[in-house]
């Protein structure tokens, strides 16, 4: 990590408008983005090698033990000669042991070579991973600030072609304590109808009661005008 | 479709926490989006997709607003403050302070609505806590 925070950093203050320019590379953000790539393709390299070097490394390791058991094979023969007291057929066998030994210590440096082999694709394999994803995220933080900045292009230029501008900050607090406010009395323009609903359950009580009002009853119109008419 | 047309027609359904969201994609090359959270209309979130991230940001006010000797008075303040802030983040992008939250791009919709839900009122608190420091 080459200070991307610093860099990113320094070009803000300058104004740069290219921040992937100015913070990843002097070439910029392309060859950036090919570097990832080629590194990517350097992995799949290194895993197909590993898979190649590993197969051999089998191949010598099953050959050392066919070796391994042909040595204790021939070495009882050799016991068994020795018990017939033949010693000539012992020296043959013990020649054979002997180039069994020879090509046996062949194959064990050719499984050491191709240990050390393993270990330095696997180590490759683990650089480039490390490679790779410190150049992701240092590429992520560029693109990111590059996209935050044109997403706020984007919005300013937006709401200028409304006619308006991004609300300054007195705007947007003047509107929220306005709806604040407007709530606060809707709250109370609540609480006071609720106080008149129930002022007209007192009166239906009342009424109910006979003590108010009272029902508009066609019994007593008719005794009004009835009563009119004798008067 | 595209992350953000995924993310207007997830979240005109939605119903988050009794908030809904009004959502209204802004022009131009990049893709961003205007949401309302409703009860918070006042402080617009503009959301914007990017390789790695989901990016809410809500513009507080220009830089030019604030009294100058008070710079760094608010700059402390917001830093003090950035902690505790559920979710969200203080920032300056340009000449705006904005405050933020970001998202891994592979967040539940759950997720990206809550921090909806909670950005929108912390503007609101932010705005309230720069009060003093504007001109």
């Amino acid at each position: 990590m080459s200070g991307v925070f610093n860099k990113l950093w320094t070009a803000l203050r300058g104004g740069v408008r290219e921040i992937g320019d100015a913070v990843v590379d002097a070439n910029g953000v392309r060859i950036f983005e090919q570097e990832i790539e080629d590194a990517r393709a350097n992995i799949s390299d290194a895993k197909r090698s590993l898979t190649e070097v590993m197969a051999n490394k089998m191949q010598a390791e099953r050959r050392v033990k066919e070796l391994v058991d042909a040595i204790s094979e021939h070495e009882a023969f050799a016991v068994k000669a020795l018990e017939k007291t033949d010693e000539g057929l012992a020296l043959e066998v013990a020649e054979k042991i002997a180039k069994f030994e020879t090509e046996k210590s062949e194959q064990d440096a050719i499984v050491q070579r191709l240990d050390r082999q393993v270990d330095a694709l696997k180590n490759n394999i683990k650089n480039a991973e490390k490679l790779i994803a410190d150049h992701e995220r240092e590429l992520s933080i560029v693109k990111t600030t590059e996209s935050v900045q044109k997403a706020t292009e984007q919005v300013v230029e937006n709401i200028a072609s409304n006619n308006s501008t991004l609300n300054s900050a007195r705007d947007s607090l003047d509107r929220i304590k306005k709806r604040q406010q407007m709530r606060q009395d809707q709250m109370e323009a609540g609480e006071v109808l609720e106080k008149e609903f129930s002022g007209n359950d007192l009166d239906t009580k009342l009424e109910e009661a006979g003590i108010k009002g009272g029902k508009v009853d066609a019994e007593a119109i008719l005794a009004r005008i009835k009563s009119k008419k004798e008067s | 479709m595209s992350k953000t047309q995924d993310l207007t027609c997830m979240l005109g359904d939605k119903n988050f926490e009794g908030h809904s969201f009004n959502c209204l994609p802004i022009k131009g090359e990049h893709e961003v989006l205007q949401v309302l959270v409703s009860d918070w209309e006042d402080m617009p979130i503009y959301l914007t997709v990017t390789d790695t991230q989901i990016l809410c940001i809500t513009y507080l006010c220009r830089k030019d607003e604030i009294k100058q000797d008070q710079l760094s008075n608010l700059n402390e303040l917001l830093l003090e403050l950035n902690v505790s802030v559920p979710l969200s983040s203080f920032s300056l992008v340009d000449d705006y302070y904005v405050i933020f939250g970001a998202l891994a791009t592979t967040s539940s919709d759950e997720d990206i609505c809550k921090e909806l839900v909670t950005l929108a009122p912390n503007a609101y608190d932010a705005l309230e806590a720069i009060e003093s420091y504007l001109k």
